[in-house]
């Protein structure tokens, strides 16, 4: 027994003492990102490549591609398991956690002209007036219409009216992203509504609210009665020309570079409440954890500097006010046209409204999602679905 | 007197031979289990790099979890459906297949090579089977048949996991049974015949006493297995709809890994520890009741 018990000790110390190397001499960095397309990446090592140039002492700088599917889980996975990357791409569903729980260093310092930052889009990555993550993209949603199917599109359309012409193409409207799993995208269609997940500070519950159940019901019908949006269970690709629109991102364009059909990109119909615009955001953050947490921040200032922001942009639309315009937009985003950009980009980002986070965001998601599950299907009462999901986030909104 | 005595160099030996299995249990076995017992009393927080000993607490939480209770219950649900069907199955496979007729290797390999298809690639298929336009569906409507959204309702999703995860396995089970059938020495069921037993009667008082070693062996490793299922659940139903198929392992999962309470998964692991050991202990003990060689 006493011969296994120093094996143990034996094991354990050979174990920390690899652990306890030190933090100078030279330095490589880890960046995890969700993508995994060739262009960003080819574009995010010539970032990289540039600034190892002038900074010797970094002698390697890695981006490690996470699917965006279980993203989240298999950074904090890493993070327990003490393999914490420098650099975190973080969803801006995950953005009160992170911000709010200490674990990344602050960076305004390091960023140049942090003053220009659009300041509706770096709202949910500050704390106590320090910034804890650079909005590195903030995407709005609008309306992507195939017109080889639906050929008369107004400039600006009602949700009924957008509606009626998906049921009446036969192909329907598509949310690519909600998969009847991922109810906060439909904030895109229900902030036409002045309709809200949670109160301002986050304490009280908004899906019993008259705008939601107006704007759920509306989703209902859509769904269930008109036919204007595939069912649960279903997989209708819009990107591959078999649905007559869809709800996404403006980040999602690339995706039509070799599209069969043609296509236009409107902004989000006007619901009973007027005009309104929903953006979604991704930040990138310096881990405090990691030994290298200086350097880190150092390249994060270079990383998102105006030059490089500029670049970037082609993928991830900037929120530097120099940069927040139709001609700068237009020069690195050929699939859109300037009108296009203006009144979606331009104006989606200053007016937007981030999609809804909260802290514990993810046990809120499936809390969530399973109280939703209910509404899914042809005779659910919508009211009572939704007053449940009230009851039973009650607790976790509450919740300090 | 030297140090190295030959039984010293023996024993010396002997260790050599063992480490790298003790090694690998002990890292990847032992270590953990004695960690994850740490782990559950203490709230650990990931992002805030927080560690704090709270003793009991999560213990407590545990008798007070709603969400827990109705895991328990999708989880019974699971194992009991899992097992009838799976054994059922698996026993009546290997009773015709059993038969010295042409073709049988063909069905032995047909059933079994579920067996060895990579578990998610399985899984995925089958997710797009039961579309509700998917080919499940389309055969059930060619005989006039309007399929349901499997895995949107809240039974037919329960049950589709289980004939999913079912079809899977069956052929390592019929495959034990199989061999444990050829085992049945044949002089008994002519002696039974001559004394006038009919089929069901030999199938009762001289197969099943003579195959219990394996209907005990299968039990305990399918009842082990269907408290295990996870990667069936991920993708077919994330543990929807509602929670109708969150069974313990993917609550466990839900909570350390995607709502980052790993001290409250731990205890979730511990608990489901217990419940593996106890199920297990209570069948071995009942192998003298149900194994004939035992009696």
């Amino acid at each position: 027994m006493s011969r296994l018990l120093a094996l143990i000790v034996t094991a354990l110390l050979a174990l920390t003492a690899c652990s306890g190397s030190a933090a100078s001499g030279p330095k490589t960095l880890r960046m995890t990102v969700w993508t995994a397309n060739d262009a960003h990446l080819k574009l995010l090592n010539e970032i990289a490549a540039e600034y190892k140039a002038v900074h010797p002492d970094v002698t390697e700088i890695k981006f490690d591609s996470i699917p965006a599917d279980g993203y989240t889980t298999t950074l904090t996975t890493q993070i327990a398991g003490g393999n914490a990357p420098d650099l975190a791409w973080i969803l801006e569903e995950s953005a009160p956690d992170f911000v709010s729980s200490g674990a990344l260093a602050p960076i305004r310092s390091k960023v140049e002209k942090a003053d220009e930052l659009v300041p509706s889009a770096t709202k949910l990555w500050e704390k106590d007036g320090e910034l804890y993550a650079y909005p590195f993209s903030t995407s709005p949603f609008g309306l992507f219409v195939n017109t080889s199917l639906v050929k008369d599109v107004p400039a600006k359309w009602t949700w009924e009216q957008a509606m009626a012409a998906a049921a009446a193409s036969g192909k329907g409207l598509v949310l690519p992203d909600f998969k009847y799993q991922n109810w906060a995208v439909l904030s895109a269609i229900w902030r036409g509504w002045d309709a809200n997940a949670w109160s301002e500070d986050g304490r009280s519950c908004g899906f019993a609210s008259a705008e939601m159940k107006d704007a759920m019901s509306f989703l209902h019908k859509a769904i269930f009665t008109d036919k204007a949006i595939p069912g649960p269970g279903t997989t209708v690709d819009f990107f591959a020309g078999n649905a007559a629109m869809a709800v996404s991102q403006i980040s999602r364009a690339g995706a039509l570079k070799d599209a069969k059909f043609t296509w236009t990109l409107v902004p989000l119909p006007s619901g009973p409440k007027g005009d309104y615009a929903v953006i979604g955001q991704a930040g990138v953050g310096v881990l405090k954890r990691s030994k290298n947490a200086e350097a880190a921040a150092d390249f994060l200032g270079f990383f998102t500097n105006e030059a490089n922001s500029a670049k970037l942009a082609q993928f991830f639309p900037s929120v530097r006010s120099s940069l927040l315009n139709a001609q700068t937009l237009a020069k690195s985003n050929p699939l859109i046209r300037p009108e296009q950009l203006q009144s979606v980009v331009v104006e989606g980002i200053s007016k937007g409204v981030v999609k809804p986070s909260h802290q514990g965001q993810e046990e809120l998601n499936q809390t969530i999602r399973a109280a939703l599950d209910p509404l899914w299907k042809p005779d659910a009462d919508v009211n009572a679905v939704l007053d449940d999901v009230c009851a039973k986030i009650k607790p976790l909104l509450e919740r300090k | 007197m030297t140090f190295w005595t030959y039984r010293r160099r023996d024993n010396l030996v002997g260790y050599l031979f063992v480490a790298p299995a003790l090694l690998g249990s002990l890292a990847f076995v032992l270590i953990p289990l004695v960690l994850v017992g740490w782990y559950s009393l203490n709230e650990w927080n990931v992002l805030g790099g927080t560690f704090e000993f709270i003793g009991a607490e999560n213990y407590q939480q545990l008798l007070n979890d709603e969400k827990l209770r109705s895991a328990l219950v999708a989880t019974a649900w699971f194992a009991v459906g899992l097992v009838v069907l799976n054994l059922s199955l698996a026993l009546l496979l290997a009773v015709l297949l059993n038969q010295k007729l042409r073709g049988t290797t063909l069905f032995r390999t047909l059933f079994f090579s579920p067996v060895l298809v990579s578990l998610v690639a399985w899984t995925l298929v089958w997710q797009l089977m039961l579309q509700p336009e998917g080919s499940v569906n389309g055969l059930l409507g060619f005989f006039g048949i309007d399929g349901p959204n499997w895995l949107r309702g809240e039974s037919t999703a329960m049950i589709s996991v289980i004939v999913v995860q079912v079809i899977k396995n069956v052929g390592l089970n019929m495959v034990l049974f199989l061999a444990a059938l050829q085992g049945v020495p044949a002089p008994l069921y002519e002696a039974a015949k001559i004394d006038g037993a009919g089929a069901w009667t030999r199938f009762r008082r001289i197969t099943i006493p003579l195959i219990s070693p394996t209907i005990l062996l299968t039990s305990i490793i399918t009842i082990v297995g269907s408290l295990q299922v996870f990667a069936q659940i991920a993708v077919l139903t994330q543990g929807g709809p509602g929670t109708s198929t969150t069974v313990l392992i993917y609550y466990l999962y839900q909570q350390a890994f995607q709502f980052h309470h790993f001290g409250y998964g731990a205890t979730i692991s511990v608990l489901l520890f217990v419940i593996v050991a106890a199920l297990t202990l209570v069948q071995w003990r009942m192998r003298r009741k149900w194994v004939l060689h035992e009696s």
